[in-house]
């Protein structure tokens, strides 16, 4: 049957509605088994062996003496992970992230792994392996990386997306461009321009759970892999494919994921684990550290952002400009490409211009950030354009309502919107008792707007109802946050059955097909259409099993709260059957009933938000407080409105840190200065205020129930808008993130010497 | 290195357990005594995922040795409901959504049922400060705080 993903309008029976989570329970009572909860018999302790230099030559590895000492089982080096990848440049990059090569690249880079009997003896295994290194020099900033002077971090990268081909490799692997228009006639009609420059520091995602799995490779070619990721389905292709196993053979089991937030999206440790399970012959149990985390896993870009935005005397904007660079880690990605994309989204422009450079430095490889790249570019632009109103003397909320995106716009990234929410969380916010609030002294209020994509993607669902009625609900995308409370909603929704007869979980990849990794927001997007689907698909054989209990054409039979009920005046006698009804007599009518749905979940609807906070400045120390704050979103459709909530507040926070403190620091060494929760410090309950929020609800068109991906989008406006407060409670204009109370001070002190 | 013997009670229970002398007790909890509830999210008692009450008093347990609990009362998450009774903060938690990813609650259900031990009327201001030292970076603690304000008032109730 072909599935119709277009939205209609329905009077919802379960979706919408709070209900407690299936998995809650064991995640209160400690019983919910997360990434290092799992054990084997006979498991090995797993350790790795990182370099302390930012860049360096690896002249030779010693691991005689490790292999001798008693209760090291294997001791593994990039010799032991042949190159499998056959030309696939980023399969080659997984492969040299890692386990190095011939260069570390990075402070942390793994450079070799033992597996021994406990972590006593793995840690002074760790300590016996000697490494001739040659340092090479070696750049962290992403500026200093983009000079000709600067060190190169790989000698075969020649920009890519310039006119000609450049007849000398460079640090910069991409440069991109989007937009339409004529930017410079634009800004020759402009009547004020506006041209800043501003710096994101890097920061990290921060899940509380370190990286763990447990691999085991047994003789005859088969493993299995048990491991908090985002998307164990993508684990299992690249581990099978950097360790040349065909993906049946390997099985991964998601965990229960302590966050991920973008950050477990790649594999860093697993394909180690798995190659000393290899050569142990034993199962292998690898945990990260805290320490390791930061230093080896894959934070977000830092960047460095040129906005230039003109506009007319009434208001209108005429032209905007932004050049983007972002730093990679020591591996190309496309992480300016994506913040050039995202820049200007917010808004309808007739000439708009980005452009984007992609920067290799010696750290860790970027890996997505909730929004990955987006709320770097939104700081910059959002503190532009609310300058920018400033100078023409409009209020910021109507300067941006009168230059929002609407139904039509064509988006500064290509496309042309559908039905959006950037107009409405901007009126919401305009009319929300917060933006009438008193401020006292030094205190300052900001706002500002946030766009993300959300995406969609490759799903895999099973629907398979028991005898007695009940439910089981298999889904392929990992639960990062209460989804399986969500679809289990959606399932019940769309059988007409309550929500506790339905029990979803998160099947291995031998129990399901390909499903692509949570993010991007799709969990809920791409795993509730799914979920319709094959619950249509259950119905249908539900409805064709009735139709033989009754002996009728199946024509005549319709699905209405749970029940086939027979359609026409002849049938009149004929009642209805319920869901349990008719499982009861399964084995009867032709077998188990079950719907399966496999499809790419297209349109996953765009998302819009607007936060207001408010700061206090200490002008003394440069200290800020946050003394309330509101985040307005777009979610299409709320599935489970608690959970939704908890993804805007959440995200909220996130950027409140970023914003207001967190940064990897580099020593001159290059090394990482801070690597631990104690010197990277994330907000803490006593930091924030209640996040309040309120959920905008504009159907997505491409989905039935007019869901749009909500996780992300949240974390887009908050440096934006903490930083229009802070300018607006200390009158100085913030421009590099994060603002520390040295840094406020620094531009306080600054603006008083003139 | 030879092993400690330790003979503690955890979760009203008499144990006895061999640990080496420079292990942590969250390493004796987590994998000698296979009480994975209690977690490690960074082991230098910076995150307090792996709180427990030490003695009537909150501690990390990545910051304690296996062998001082020698003689002494543990209490973990594994221990708060009464059979299939939750605790109040439990049920609190989940009726509001205070955890998404749950990896932080077992230590946050710890310290607050420390926190409300001795301080069974908190403002959210002592809430907030009373739960600093454990890191949640799923919920942006609104809706936790939110769960032991309510739990707080069942509590007194009770
Ligand atoms: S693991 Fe003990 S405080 Fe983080
Ligand atoms: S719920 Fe994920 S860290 Fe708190």
């Amino acid at each position: 049957m072909n599935f119709d993903p277009r939205f209609s309008t329905r009077n919802f029976a379960s979706v919408g509605t709070r209900p407690i989570r299936p998995d809650g329970v064991d995640k209160v009572t400690g019983r919910a088994r997360y990434g290092a909860d799992f054990n084997m018999a006979g498991q090995l302790v797993g350790r790795v062996l990182r370099s302390p230099h930012a860049h360096a030559t690896i002249r030779k590895i010693d691991t005689s003496k490790a292999e001798k000492l008693p209760g090291v089982k294997a001791v593994i080096t990039a010799a032991d992970l042949s190159d499998l990848t056959d030309g696939d440049a980023a399969m080659y990059d997984i492969l040299d992230n890692c386990m190095a090569r011939t260069k570390a690249l990075y402070d942390g880079h793994a450079v070799a792994a033992v597996a021994a009997v406990d972590a006593r003896t793995a840690r002074q295994a760790l300590k016996l392996i000697e490494v001739d290194y040659e340092l090479l020099p070696h750049v962290t900033d992403v500026d200093e990386a983009m000079k000709h002077s600067a060190p190169l971090i790989n000698d075969a990268i020649f920009t890519e997306g310039l006119e000609e081909k450049p007849v000398k490799p460079s640090n910069v692997t991409k440069r991109s461009q989007f937009g339409h228009g004529d930017v410079h006639q634009g800004f020759g009609h402009a009547d004020f321009i506006v041209e800043r420059s501003f710096k994101t520091e890097q920061t990290h995602q921060g899940y509380i759970e370190p990286h763990a799995c447990v691999a085991s490779v047994s003789s005859d070619g088969t493993a299995d892999l048990w491991v908090c990721t985002q998307g164990h389905f993508v684990y299992r292709q690249h581990c099978a494919q950097l360790l040349g196993m065909e993906a049946s053979k390997l099985r991964v089991t998601s965990s229960e994921i302590g966050g991920g937030f973008g950050g477990k999206t790649h594999v860093w440790a697993e394909p180690v684990a798995l190659a000393l399970s290899r050569k142990a012959g034993r199962p292998v149990k690898l945990v990260m550290t805290r320490d390791e985390v930061f230093r080896a896993s894959g934070p977000t870009s830092a960047t460095s952002i040129d906005v230039k935005i003109g506009a007319r005397k009434d208001g209108t904007i005429t032209a905007a400009e932004a050049t983007l660079r972002y730093s990679c880690g020591p591996y190309p990605g496309s992480w300016a490409e994506i913040g050039a994309m995202t820049a200007f989204a917010c808004y309808k422009l007739e000439n708009v211009k980005t452009v984007g450079y992609e920067v290799l430095v010696n750290r860790p490889k970027t890996a997505a950030y909730r929004a990955p790249s987006a709320p770097m570019a939104a700081f910059a632009v959002e503190s532009a354009v609310d300058e920018l109103a400033k100078e023409i003397g409009m209020d910021p909320v109507d300067f941006r309502i009168r230059n929002a995106a609407q139904e039509g716009t064509r988006s500064s990234y290509g496309p042309v919107y559908g039905p959006i929410g950037i107009g409405p969380t901007l009126e919401a916010v305009k009319n929300h008792p917060h933006m009438k609030a008193p401020l006292g002294k030094n205190q300052g209020r900001g706002m500002a707007c946030g766009f993300w994509f959300n995406f969609g993607g490759q799903t895999c669902t099973d629907l398979n109802i028991g005898m007695d009625g009940s439910v089981s609900l298999a889904v392929g995308t990992v639960d990062v946050g209460g989804s399986r409370a969500s679809l289990s909603l959606v399932a019940a929704e769309e059988l007409g059955i309550a929500y506790e007869q339905v029990k979803a979980i998160v099947a291995d990849t031998s129990s399901l097909g390909y499903n692509d990794m949570t993010d991007g927001s799709r969990g809920t997007f791409s795993s509730s259409m799914a979920t319709i689907s094959a619950a249509r698909n259950a119905i249908k054989v539900l409805r064709e099993r009735a139709a033989q209990m009754w002996d009728i054409a199946v024509d005549d039979v319709v699905w209405e709260q749970g029940h086939a009920v027979a359609k026409g005046e002849k049938h009149g006698n004929l009642g209805k059957l319920s869901l349990k009804e008719i499982a009861a007599a399964s084995g009867k009518t032709g077998g188990p009933i079950a719907g399966h749905s496999e499809l790419v979940a297209d349109g996953a609807g765009v998302s819009f938000a607007t936060h207001i906070c408010d700061i206090e400045v200490d002008p003394e120390t440069g200290a800020t407080r946050v003394l309330r704050y509101t985040v307005v979103q777009d979610a299409g459709k709320a599935v489970h409105p608690t959970y939704v909530e908890g993804q805007y507040q959440g995200g909220a926070a996130q950027g409140i840190g970023w914003a207001l403190n967190e940064e990897y620091i580099y020593g001159k060494d290059g090394r990482l200065q801070n690597p631990g929760f104690l010197d990277y410090r994330i907000p803490v309950c006593s930091d924030l205020p209640m996040i309040d929020t309120q959920i905008l609800e504009i159907p997505n068109p491409n989905h039935p129930y007019g869901v749009r991906g909500v996780g992300e989008t949240s974390i887009v406006p908050p440096l934006a808008a903490i930083a229009n407060a802070v300018s607006n409670a200390a009158g100085v204009r913030m421009s590099h993130i994060p603002m520390s109370p040295p840094r406020i001070l620094a531009a306080i002190e600054a603006e008083r010497a003139g | 290195m030879a092993g400690v013997a330790v003979s503690t009670t955890i979760n009203g229970d008499s144990v006895e357990y061999l640990c080496q002398p420079d292990e942590t007790l969250l390493d004796v909890l987590r994998d000698r005594l296979g009480l994975t509830g209690v977690k490690e999210g960074c082991g230098t008692g910076d995150c307090g995922a792996c709180s427990i009450i030490l003695d009537d008093r909150l501690v990390c347990s990545c910051l304690v040795l296996g062998a001082e609990a020698e003689g002494r009362r543990v209490e973990t998450v594994e221990g708060m409901a009464h059979g299939d009774r939750l605790h109040p903060l439990q049920q609190k938690f989940l009726e509001h959504a205070a955890l998404q990813c749950g990896i932080c609650t077992p230590g946050f259900l710890i310290a607050a049922k420390d926190l409300l031990a001795k301080n069974p009327d908190p403002s959210e201001e002592e809430i907030r400060f009373g739960l600093a030292g454990n890191l949640c970076r799923c919920t942006g603690y609104d809706k936790i705080v939110r769960a032991v304000q309510d739990a707080a008032n069942v509590m007194k109730g009770a």
